[in-house]
């Protein structure tokens, strides 16, 4: 627990929540991060174009941030990069087979009580706690 | 014009966002999912207080004719609990237990200049496109 930070968690939540708020208010769109990624390759012209400027908006804020305020946090080095690759094929395959990832449905769907959204992402919060356990705990692959 | 400088002022709060509560640092996600080891807890906060905007937000949004620069909202009303739904689940949740990443900080982590974000997004874009390859052709 000597890593546990409540306070930086809520306010940067309060931050998603007020990010998706304003999407949904001006844009009528959900801030779903897997379904914006998807729809720059599979959209009209002019619906392409919003999604790029959010999803350099992302890019830029950790750019912002990491500007403001160096080595709030450090990131891990030599982290297997097959592993990587792997597993950044079942997000990308596995957020398209459900329509949403932990924006769309754990954000959105949930503050509109969807029942799809619920199932969803109790599935993949069991699903990572599961394949975590067994990388660290049951196969002792990674510390 | 608008719309897309909204969709970036939107983008760049979430980013923000991503990186104050670490959902962009991998081995604070790990830690989160890891309630066997050292589990930190924190991450439920991002949920708790997103939701707490969200929750209340939303509703009120909702309640409106349309927003505010389009003709309607773009909201999925589908309510069936499916197969797709529980498997692309599964194997999401799989994919972010063995990486710590999920779609939105894998983007916000090309802005902390990583191979990890790199190869987070490349592969992330692979499995979109062979999911939609398998799904075309069934």
């Amino acid at each position: 627990m000597e890593n546990f930070s409540p306070v930086s968690a809520l306010t940067g939540g309060a931050l998603i929540g007020i990010s998706a708020t304003l999407l949904l208010l001006f844009n009528g769109r959900m801030a779903g991060i897997s379904g914006i990624m998807n729809g720059v390759f599979n959209s009209p012209r002019s619906e392409t174009i919003w999604r790029l400027a959010f999803l350099a908006g992302l890019v830029i804020g950790a750019f912002l941030f990491n500007l403001i305020a160096p080595g709030f946090f450090t990131m891990r080095q030599g982290y297997p990069l097959g592993l990587l690759a792997a597993g950044g094929f079942l997000v990308g395959f596995g957020t398209r087979m459900s329509n949403g990832c932990t924006s769309g449905h754990g954000i959105c769907g949930l503050a509109n009580l969807s029942p799809r959204s619920l199932l969803a992402t109790l599935t993949f919060m069991a699903g990572g706690i599961v394949t975590v356990y067994l990388i660290r705990h049951a196969l002792e692959l990674t510390v | 014009m608008k719309r897309i400088l909204l969709a970036l002022l939107s983008g760049i709060l979430f980013g923000l966002g991503l990186s104050l509560s670490q959902m962009v640092n991998p081995d604070k996600v790990l830690g989160f999912l890891d309630i066997a080891g050292n589990w930190d807890p924190s991450l439920a906060f991002v949920m708790i207080g997103a939701l707490a905007v969200t929750f209340v937000s939303f509703r009120w949004v909702l309640k409106r004719p349309g927003p505010l620069l389009d003709d309607g909202f773009h909201v999925s009303r589908r309510r069936e609990i499916d197969k797709p739904l529980l498997l692309g689940a599964g194997l999401f949740g799989i994919g972010w237990g063995m990486t710590g990443y999920c779609p939105g900080p894998a983007v916000a982590g090309l802005g902390l200049g990583t191979l990890e974000a790199l190869v987070m997004v490349a592969s992330i874009y692979a499995g979109f496109f062979a999911q939609k390859w398998f799904a075309d052709r069934k």
